[in-house]
């Protein structure tokens, strides 16, 4: 970016800074450390001048904001045009609960809803099933059936918001009950917006909530794909996600390696089942996680952009909207303390800050007190107010990318990028996402992560205030939100009372359907409409493809 | 100790457990037990289930013992894992591969780690293997990784042993190089659905045509649940075949002969290390060697001139 | 007699954050012990039958999903009605703060909340063993 007689001065300047005026300087003043590493462990410089992006060429590796590497963003104006979306994740209890707390948030600000499913669900048993004793409605809310759907949603106007829903095993059983519901209150499915997490990859890799082996499970992400770009056009049918994986312990780096090479997987099996690349890539999206490390957070999102980019176009990508990588991002529910809860507000503001300057398109800040337990009202208010002050008041969206053209930010997102590469090399050398899994590969780096991390708490080489430093005696006054346990026995009554009402030969006949469908290889998708149309449950329907599919075993590494 | 003893013979699960952590801290007290137990094992047919890591032995090993389940028979497991030489510690995670078994009472898993303590690893497993056929467990299956020495010879323990490959060269020239070939009775050709499977086969046919020694190669895929009949079948014939040669006598003599030996050098080495007099002549010993008045030969003439007193 | 402490480390119920189980198991394993790991989705049967046959003198239970009420309180009852009182019953995860004494009255050794140091952990289990 420089010519090579101003890069010549500037290297000559910077070797006599560092003999003369450094070395003086340490000598008065030693460095509080002897090197200074990201999460990811890179080593930080103690300055970045024009020497260390040399290598890169603007036009092509930064570029400009709405155009190809899009390493500035996918959109020309950015945030100045239109602000991302507030997004909180919420759920729990009955489904009357939670749709109570979406129509508060959505009253307080917030302009998409997020549901939260608690974890019988994500394993797709009914609240009656004996592994949900004692999870119902305690990690989100219980979906078993139709009619749960149909009251979560009730008078809120699924046509204009979007929704987002966290769900992967049974993504399409879920998904289905939401079209479903809506398509009862007479709102056609091409105008449904909003987002299913359906990543299964990522629960083998780091989050657990599997039910049906690889190939399968496969098989029934590009059925949404394939249904999803034929007749619900406005939905993103996958949100291939970081943020678990993050979760679990990876790095910056891993975060980033492992959840492009996940995306890159679904779009290979796509294009393998024949669908055209340029009709389903712009419906994929992602979802990052936002840790404590500012800058670092900041190039994995510039890097994650510039890479789907150019490996989308690697992969035939011909349209421009198909190179675009549009991400959600959740500020680290790891890096949030039970002690001193309150600071936890000033973390979320950073990473929030981290997430808005690495140009997300929506976001989800955590609330203080989620070490503790599900986020209180007034937690999840002071969390949606973080976002709108980053919006509002502190002027970062006023341009676009304002870190652009920093020396350390540009040279950390190539580091990045580089890192990256290598491990997609290292996954192409185990035959694949798929075998690497089968292999432990991802499992074994995540959980040699988690344990270095905490091992560089325990000696106090990582400062975490509250926890190895400022730490305080202190009674934890923070309000708790709880979970009504009669709602368990309502929910079970409910589910009750549908089985009897309902038609049982509909409820037979759409599912013995399913079944023949899902052992030939049809796309499963009209076959599990219609079994929730007829009221069969979520346990029911999963019961089917579990007989066929067979259920997932994971490879224990520590 | 009797009354423990007695408890685990009638099949109480906690006395059972007891009596194999006392067998695996090399409890001098055990003995009381074993006095009671020794007579009335012997009826189980022991299976040695080995190969390197990650071909899939534990999932087979469930698989296996399912079906036992099915023919009525109970089962008990040894599942060993090995203990870090540096701290001292071990991860022990076969169990979550038999989760299917978890909540069959008629099934005992118990996992150990390596230790490398006095006393040798197979001392504790030859007891804890008494101990479950003892209680009346009609199968026993010892899963070990098979790397080092010290689980080959665990392995001994066996009537019959199984040697698990997965296609692929690499395991292969590992598995020889473990010198799992020559402890086989059984092997199998586990994941059997990937590629290099029939390779693999014909890999192991032509080594036992060059050695002379031909055993049944079965083919598996554990995780399917494929081929484990037919290994019952060969593990079956196998034990027949045992008991028709004389065999099986044979091989258990060589069994408690292991065990015997054993258990003398493990006292042995106790008292060397343990007992006072001992460890302060041992030290003496040690001091002049090291500053070269004596030689490691004659220090050892010396030592067990010192035992044999 | 060769001391080994051993310990079941269980998570009970369908939640999968398997990080902080697996973080303890291995600060366990450095520091000596030996670690039986369960794996996912433990039912408290499960967790009580694995633990006697394992002898093991510690169960640790990680629940982050909330479900430590009922799930903690009910292997602690399993193990009460098998007659074992030498098991000593530890828990972590995501724990409201209030409910800690309620975990403890129902018969739960000690609670470990996020951030404890892996070697207060280490140290309770030395000091707390009960044989």
């Amino acid at each position: 970016m420089y010519d090579r007689k101003e890069l010549e001065s500037i290297r000559e300047r910077e070797r006599r800074w560092n003999q003369e005026r450094v070395k003086e300087w340490l000598k008065k003043r030693p460095e509080r450390a002897e090197s200074f590493r990201t999460l990811s462990g890179i080593e930080v410089k103690r300055l970045y001048t024009p020497l260390d992006i040399e290598d890169l060429d603007y036009s092509e590796d930064i570029g400009f904001p709405g155009e190809y590497p899009f390493t500035r963003g996918i959109h020309a104006t950015m945030y100045r045009g239109r602000l991302w979306t507030f997004r909180q994740f919420s759920g729990f209890g009955t489904a009357e609960e939670t749709n109570e707390r979406f129509k508060y948030l959505l009253a307080h600000g917030e302009t998409g809803l997020s549901v939260a499913f608690d974890y019988p669900t994500l394993y797709g048993y009914d609240t009656d099933h004996p592994m949900a004793k004692g999870e119902f409605g305690k990690c989100g809310v219980a979906v078993s059936s139709l009619e749960d759907m149909e009251i979560l949603f009730k008078d809120i106007p699924v046509d204009k918001i979007t929704t987002s829903m966290t769900i992967n095993g049974p993504a399409a059983i879920i998904w289905a009950m939401y079209i479903a519901a809506a398509e009862k209150r007479g709102i056609p499915k091409e105008k449904l917006g909003g987002t299913i997490q359906n990543d299964i990859l990522k629960e083998y890799i780091a989050q657990k909530s599997y039910i049906f082996p690889p190939e399968p499970s496969m098989r029934l992400i590009v059925d949404t794909i394939e249904y999803g770009m034929k007749y619900v056009p406005k939905w993103n049918t996958i949100s291939i996600s970081g943020y678990h994986i993050r979760e679990a312990g990876a790095t910056a780096v891993q975060e980033l390696a492992f959840t492009l090479a996940d995306g890159f997987e679904y779009v290979k099996a796509a294009i393998s089942r024949g669908l055209d690349i340029d009709k389903f890539a712009p419906r994929l999206s992602f979802f990052f996680n936002a840790h404590n490390n500012f800058f670092e957070e900041i190039a994995k999102f510039r890097a994650a952009r510039r890479l789907w980019a150019r490996g989308m176009k690697e992969l035939g990508a011909k349209k421009e909207r198909s190179l675009w990588m549009r991400f959600h991002t959740q500020t680290a529910g790891c890096s949030l303390t039970a002690q001193q809860p309150e600071i936890n507000v000033i973390r979320v503001t950073l990473q929030a800050l981290a997430a808005v300057l690495g140009g997300t398109q929506s976001l989800h800040t955590n609330s203080l007190d989620e070490a503790l337990a599900l986020p209180s009202e007034k937690a999840v208010r002071i969390a949606l107010r973080t976002q709108q002050i980053i919006a509002y008041e502190s002027g970062v969206t006023d341009t676009v990318d304002p870190l652009g053209g920093s020396y350390y930010v540009e040279w950390l997102t190539e580091r990045m990028e580089e890192e990256a590469q290598r491990y997609f090399d290292r996954i192409e050398e185990l035959g694949g996402v798929i075998p690497a899994i089968e292999k432990g590969f991802f499992q074994r780096e995540i959980a040699e992560s988690a344990y270095r991390y905490q091992q560089e708490v325990e000696r106090g080489e990582r400062v975490i205030v509250g926890v190895n430093r400022y730490v305080m005696d202190e009674e934890i006054d923070i309000p708790i939100l709880r979970v009504d346990e009669e709602g368990e026995r309502r929910q079970i009554e409910r589910l009750r009372r549908l089985k009897e009402r309902r038609d049982s030969s509909k409820v037979r006949e759409s599912l013995s359907r399913l079944k023949r469908a899902a052992e030939g290889d049809e796309n499963l998708m009209p076959y599990i409409l219609d079994c929730v149309k007829s009221y069969a449950t979520l346990g029911e329907t999963t019961d089917v493809l579990r007989e066929v599919f067979g259920v997932y075993k994971e490879p224990i590494i520590f | 100790m009797r009354e423990l003893a007695e408890r685990a013979l009638r099949g109480d699960r906690r006395a059972i457990a007891r009596l194999i952590s006392l067998a695996e801290s090399g409890s001098e007290s055990l003995k009381e037990a074993m006095e009671i137990i020794h007579p009335r094992a012997g009826r189980a047919h022991v299976i040695g289930v080995t190969g390197v890591m990650g071909v899939g032995k534990s999932t087979l090993i469930c698989e296996m013992a399912l079906k036992y389940r099915e023919m009525g028979k109970s089962v008990g497991i040894v599942a060993v894992d090995p203990t870090s030489p540096f701290t001292g510690g071990a991860l022990l995670g076969d169990r979550v591969r038999m989760n299917p078994l978890a909540s069959d009472g008629e099934v005992f898993i118990r996992s150990m780690g390596t230790r490398g303590k006095l006393g040798g690893l197979s001392g504790a497993v030859y007891d804890a293997v008494e101990i479950l056929d003892a209680s009346g467990k009609d199968i026993i299956i010892v899963e070990t990784v098979g790397v080092g020495q010290a689980e080959v010879d665990v392995i001994r323990i066996a009537d019959t042993t199984v040697v698990v490959l997965v296609p692929g060269l690499g395991d292969f020239i590992q598995t020889i190089k473990a010198g799992l070939m020559e402890i086989a009775d059984i092997f199998v050709v586990n994941k059997s659905d990937r590629p290099g499977a029939d390779s693999t086969v014909n890999e192991l046919k032509s080594m036992m045509e060059i050695s002379e020694k031909m055993v049944p190669v079965v083919c598996t895929s554990a995780t399917e649940g494929e081929g484990v009949d037919e290994l019952l079948v060969e593990v079956e014939n196998h034990f027949q075949m045992l008991k028709d040669t004389g065999e099986l006598e044979r091989r258990r003599r060589r069994r408690y002969e292991t065990e015997l030996v054993e258990i003398v050098m493990g006292r042995l080495k106790k008292m060397i290390y343990d007992e006072g007099r001992f460890r302060e002549s041992v030290g003496e010993l040690v001091r002049r060697i090291t500053d070269g008045e004596l030689d490691p030969h004659s220090a050892a003439e010396e030592v067990l001139a010192g035992l044999l007193r | 007699m060769e001391r080994k402490i051993r310990v079941l480390v269980a998570k009970p119920g369908l939640d999968g954050h398997d990080r902080g189980a697996k973080v303890v198991a291995r600060a366990l394993r450095d520091a000596g012990m030996e670690v039986i790991y369960t794996g996912l989705h433990q039912t408290p049967e499960m967790i009580v039958e694995t633990a006697i046959q394992e002898d093991a003198h510690v169960i640790g239970l990680s629940a982050l999903s909330g479900a430590h009420f009922p799930l903690f309180p009910e292997v602690v009852r399993l193990l009460k009605e098998r007659g074992v009182d030498d098991i000593l019953v530890i828990g972590g995860g995501i724990i409201p703060p209030e409910d800690i004494p309620k975990l403890k009255a129902a018969g739960v050794d000690e609670v470990f909340g996020p951030g404890t140091p892996l070697n207060e952990i280490v140290e309770y289990i030395r000091r707390n063993v009960k044989r």
